[in-house]
């Protein structure tokens, strides 16, 4: 049912078959955690990987830095409704944080950690063939700590809040574990093509 | 005191309704208040928001959230504060179209994190650039009927003096309230307004918001533009808040 008065402004065609549900487009870069910026020294960072609670592998600033690096350039979707087209990030493929540890994916589902206590639960499908990173750069910058600097998770598909900031760590479940948001009713996937902002959309 | 019959949580499963326009106000010369009553409605916590969504006549949409500024209160009503942002899309329609008798479509209500219930405990620091009082103003009132014997603090930072939303009933609550105090900043009045202070958020301000509470703040509640929210946190850990009990929420997302 039309709202009385309401008509909007429509985007043009272009911008709008860009647009998930109820998105709308913006050319700013909007802040948004549940929390203050975590102070994250370089000297300090740690990238770990885990199968469960066992760790695979972990990467120190310049060690990590040394790994392929790949760029994506995306439409990337956050809950709050904006969307903002064309990012452009740089870092390291999750394929191939994999296949430098020496595995594959070892279950179906993964919690991506953050230095802030910050988790978010990602399908593995997700995260890998060519899917998803672990972002250091963005337009060929280091990602500034509001961003999720020095390193955030990238999958550009997904509502931005699974694209975890200062993220530490990624590590693979065997159930599907509800992250941060996802136990404070946001969706377990988050798909943004088909609205999955919260539990049962 | 009896138990606040209002408090709920988000439902398992949010779904869109409608609301009636029951009242709009003219708070300052860029926020309108909206009371709306939803067809269905169960009761929210303090700090929630929710989701609206208007549909032009060819079934465009445009949804947007908007935190609520009343307390949970049993009314089954419960009142936004719409700040008009000029070239926006869903705050002018609110501003010069929507009607007393409108029904608008929303759901909620949402949020797990940003929230205060009594049994959650003080004492309570709140910190408000602008708008960003809203959600913090639920979280007032409600603290003021629920559990008056926490204390609160509230730093609120606005432009100008005609600015501050809900100016009167602020400074009323301050003066009654034992265990509630207010500290207003005035980042752009050029004229001094007596009892509230000029200039941004700064760390002086932060000390004097901690040191009218009797021990540290249990949990602080930080709500603004970035910026805002920014500096008002590096404040507060600053000052060696403990990361963890500061909770934030930044506006122009």
């Amino acid at each position: 049912m039309a709202t009385r008065g309401f008509f909007g402004k429509r985007p043009t065609d272009d911008v709008g078959e860009r647009l998930p549900p109820g998105q709308y487009r913006t050319d700013d870069f909007p802040v948004l955690s549940a929390g203050p910026t975590p102070r994250v020294a370089l000297a300090d960072w740690r990238f770990t990987l885990k199968d469960g609670v066992r760790p695979v592998m972990s990467w120190n600033w310049e060690a990590f830095n040394q790994l392929p690096q790949s760029k994506l350039t995306r439409d990337i979707h956050c809950v709050t409704k904006w969307s903002k087209f064309d990012t452009a990030w740089s870092g390291v493929m999750i394929d191939d944080l994999l296949a430098e540890a020496g595995i594959a994916a070892p279950s179906e589902f993964t919690l991506a950690h953050s230095y802030d206590g910050y988790s978010t639960n990602v399908p593995t499908d997700d995260l890998i063939n060519g899917k998803a990173m672990v972002a250091t750069h963005f337009d060929g910058q280091p990602i500034l700590p509001d961003h999720g600097g020095p390193a955030r998770l990238l999958v550009p598909h997904l509502y931005f809040w699974k694209s975890a900031k200062w993220v530490n760590g990624l590590q693979f479940t065997r159930r599907d574990e509800a992250g941060f948001w996802e136990l404070r009713g946001y969706h377990m996937r988050g798909d943004p093509w088909r609205e999955q902002r919260f539990a049962g959309d | 005191m009896d138990r606040i019959p209002d408090i709920a949580p988000q439902p398992e499963r949010l779904a869109w309704q409608m609301a009636t326009v029951i009242a709009i106000t003219t708070e300052t010369p860029r926020v309108k208040l909206f009371r709306l009553k939803p067809a269905d409605w169960h009761g929210f916590t303090a700090g929630q928001h929710v989701d609206i969504r208007l549909t032009a006549p060819d079934g465009y949409q445009a949804e947007r959230s908007y935190s609520i500024g009343s307390a949970p209160d049993g009314s089954g009503e419960i009142e936004l504060a719409i700040d008009l942002i000029d070239a926006g899309e869903v705050s002018p329609f609110f501003h010069e179209v929507v009607e007393v008798g409108d029904a608008i479509e929303l759901r909620g209500p949402i949020g797990g994190h940003f929230i205060w219930r009594a049994e959650d405990g003080g004492p309570l620091l709140l910190m408000a650039g602008g708008s960003g009082l809203v959600p913090l103003m639920s979280m007032l009132r409600y603290r003021a009927a629920a559990a008056p014997e926490i204390p609160a603090a509230l730093i609120y930072s606005a432009r100008r003096h005609e600015d501050l939303i809900w100016r009167d009933e602020l400074f009323r609550r301050a003066t009654e309230d034992p265990n509630f105090t207010l500290l207003a900043t005035l980042s752009r009045e050029a004229t001094p307004v007596a009892g509230i202070r000029q200039g941004r958020i700064d760390r002086a301000l932060v000390d004097a918001a901690l040191q009218s509470l009797p021990t540290t703040p249990k949990t602080t509640y930080i709500c603004g533009s970035n910026p805002f929210v920014g500096a008002a946190s590096s404040f507060a850990l600053d000052a060696g808040l403990p990361f963890a009990s500061i909770k934030a929420e930044r506006y122009g997302g």
